[in-house]
């Protein structure tokens, strides 16, 4: 498309418009190297500028790096397995590092005295400040394989020997550290959401866009599917599909068809949005253009119409995700998702269930702040890009 | 409008039906059926059920039957008001979950209420102070509260009950008044026990309703006919009360049919948690135990009562915007 109405420079008073009778640039149709700059940047660029722009967006999407990060990382940071017990070290409560002792740089944690009331039995670990157990970095521990594949027993930080411990968290009532369990726990709560948003987005991309690019009959029928799907209340179905697991199945499968559970109804939200989006495209020029020059369906949609609306796939995914952390999470809180040997932040919460024991070790709702600011940080990238791509949108 | 009610309407009958296929489906996928669950519950505590005796209970309960016919039987019944009966408690269904159901449109109500009541003066509030200390702020607040879900919220309330009024919170009334009749202070104890979570239930969709209350009024506060109201000299409170809000609102009552998923959802797991005689926790039992006709009919029910909040947020919608009802 052409502009008719090129920017000019000066302040000159404009001459009448006249039809341009040959294609020589006459003075006024010439842009000054600045414009040149802001006409010629990419959509990609624009995108970005506007993403940076945006410090709560930005803060957020560095958060959820660094939780990747981590996860990707759990099995050398924490400091244990996530089934590593300590006998004697039931439900203590989360230790404090001391950086500095006596002046000079020591890194260590106090060691702890247990105290048991004998009339009520009840537990009491005192930090004793006569014992200074030094924190050293890198010390070999437990076996593990770091990404799956390299076995190592190098650990990022630890207390030398095997009779105390380091619990940054606190412990759990097996004397699990709360810490190792969380962030081991870190990758299967944060895969989950994108192996769902990707099954979500496979489904919903492929109804969506069908549905917007032909309309009329298929149209149709897609809409009464989705409808269908969208009349149940989501978690009472998630709950219904997810106790019909057997309870045979190894954990690695569950872990799979919860993911596909959650993207049941997941990808309903998807192929609405998308249907919009194509259906507003569908009679673009460039479109027709392609049409025009014999593009056949597949190359339209695949060449045109996908790339089109591709930021828009991108932040319906990204706001996706934290709702289906949160699922994963409430199923396995309730007891029907993800199960023993895996750990997820919804196994830690499931400690958390009894008011009596959560009164007594409140350390114990811990999870909840890591769910929470992992969502929250989700939000905020899903806001701040939608806003980079698309300013006007209200969704 | 009355051709558009009936319309709408006779679409929810077919849809329903699927829904019922659906959800028969759905709670016979687990293997085995309920016998199994209570033959593998008496094997645990030391006891066997006999073959026979199994066979007979099977053909008791109609388990044996084809599964279309079992479908059919269990449909078949609604008219009546038969639901099924519930094998692990001896009942038909219809009993066991009248009230449980009444309750969760008691308290998904409320919380709609609630929602309602907080989240328009707090989104005019932040529309007309953009940028404000209080605008950012409350979009904080919003946000947090948008993060944390209903069950979360759930388990810390019941931390803080324990940690500051050193009682437990859970449930619908404190265990001492139980038993005794009426009385004012029975009725405060239930508004206490009822508050919180009407208030925890509605705390991710107010903040949802804050944000799009924020957005829709900024637009429409920029529009010109909000200028030309300010230019003819009306007072500023009149400009955004009679002229902007009523026109924000519009899509609210869309987006409420979208939170009615969300609420019903949140009922459920809130209830299981706080212990609350909502659906969850004998929805959820139900589930683990497979006593399928309770388990279906929950299920059933909660889609019912869905689909007939879409209908009735679609009516208010119609209602309201006359472009809607002419279509």
């Amino acid at each position: 498309m052409t502009d008719v109405q090129t920017p000019r420079t000066g302040a000159e008073a404009p001459p009448p418009w006249t039809y341009p009778v040959d294609d020589r640039l006459t003075e006024r149709d010439v842009i000054s190297a600045e414009d040149e700059k802001r006409y010629s940047t990419s959509q990609l660029a624009v995108i970005k500028r506007r993403f940076l722009a945006n410090r709560i967006a930005l803060v957020g999407g560095l958060i959820v790096l660094g939780f990747y990060v981590v996860a990707l990382f759990a099995n050398f940071i924490a400091p244990y397995d996530a089934d590593q017990r300590f006998d004697t070290a039931i439900y203590v409560p989360p230790q404090a590092i001391y950086l500095v002792d006596d002046g000079r740089i020591y890194p260590h944690i106090l060691g702890f005295t247990l105290t048991t009331d004998l009339e009520t039995l009840r537990r009491t670990y005192t930090a004793d400040p006569t014992q200074k157990v030094p924190l050293e970095w890198c010390v070999h521990a437990e076996k593990y394989r770091l990404f799956g594949l390299i076995p190592t027993d190098v650990h990022l930080f630890g207390v030398p020997g095997r009779e105390s411990g380091v619990f940054l968290l606190g412990t759990d009532r097996q004397g699990r550290d709360q810490f190792s369990r969380l962030l081991i726990g870190s990758q299967i709560s944060l895969t989950i959401g994108l192996v769902g948003v990707t099954l979500s987005l496979l489904i919903g991309s492929v109804f969506g866009v069908a549905s917007g690019y032909y309309g009329g009959q298929i149209d149709n029928v897609m809409q009464r599917i989705i409808e269908i799907v969208r009349s149940f209340p989501a978690i009472p179905l998630w709950m219904a599909l997810a106790a019909a697991f057997p309870p045979h199945w190894p954990p690695l499968q569950v872990y799979f068809a919860i993911s596909v559970v959650l993207s049941l109804i997941g990808w309903t939200w998807l192929a609405r949005q998308l249907r919009g989006k194509v259906l507003a495209l569908r009679d673009a020029e460039f479109v027709l253009a392609a049409q025009l020059a014999g593009a056949g369906d597949a190359r339209i949609v695949f060449q045109h119409l996908i790339p089109a609306v591709s930021g828009h796939i991108i932040v319906v995914s990204t706001l996706a995700v934290p709702g289906m952390i949160l699922a994963e999470t409430a199923l396995t809180f309730l007891g029907i998702g993800i199960r023993p040997p895996l750990v997820s932040w919804g196994t830690l919460l499931q400690e958390a269930q009894n008011i009596q024991t959560l009164a007594h070790f409140p350390w114990l709702l811990m999870p909840v702040v890591f769910i929470a600011s992992a969502v929250l940080a989700f939000n905020f990238l899903g806001d701040g890009l939608r806003d980079a791509t698309d300013p006007y949108s209200i969704v | 409008m009355v051709t558009y009610v009936v319309r709408r309407l006779l679409v929810m009958v077919p849809t329903l039906f699927v829904v019922s296929i659906l959800t028969f489906i759905i709670i016979q996928l687990p293997p085995g059926d309920f016998l199994t669950t209570l033959a593998a519950y008496s094997a645990e505590s030391g006891g066997t059920i006999d073959a026979s005796a199994m066979e007979s209970l099977r053909r008791q309960y109609g388990l044996d039957q084809p599964l279309y016919v079992q479908y059919a039987s269990w449909v078949g019944g609604f008219p009546r008001g038969d639901f099924g009966y519930s094998v692990e408690w001896k009942k038909p269904v219809g009993e066991l979950i009248a009230s449980r159901l009444g309750f969760t449109l008691v308290l998904s109500g409320l919380a709609l209420v609630v929602m309602w009541l907080v989240a328009i003066p707090i989104g005019i509030y932040s529309a007309t102070h953009q940028y404000s200390w209080g605008d950012v702020g409350l979009t904080t607040l919003g946000f947090l509260g948008l993060s944390v879900p209903d069950f979360m919220l759930g388990l810390v309330y019941l931390f803080i009950g324990v940690f500051v009024f050193h009682a437990p919170v859970g449930g619908l009334q404190a265990p001492e008044l139980e038993d005794q009749p009426w009385s004012g202070a029975k009725l405060l104890d239930l508004t206490n026990h009822l508050l919180w979570p009407t208030l925890i239930l509605a705390a991710a969709g107010t903040a949802q309703l804050i944000r799009i209350m924020r957005g829709n009024l900024l637009d429409i506060l920029g529009q010109q006919f909000v200028t030309t109201a300010r230019a003819k000299g009306l007072p500023e409170r009149t400009v955004v009360n009679k002229y902007a809000v009523r026109v924000a609102i519009n899509p609210l009552i869309s987006v409420m049919g979208l939170q009615l998923p969300n609420l019903i959802s949140g009922a459920t797991i809130l209830g299981i948690v706080l212990s609350l005689p909502t659906t969850g926790p004998l929805f959820l039992h139900a589930l683990i135990n497979q006593d399928i006709y309770l388990a279906g009919t929950f299920l059933l029910m909660l889609s019912g009562m869905l689909m007939l909040g879409n209908l009735l947020a679609d009516l208010m919608l119609a209602w309201v915007d006359p472009r809607i009802r002419y279509d």
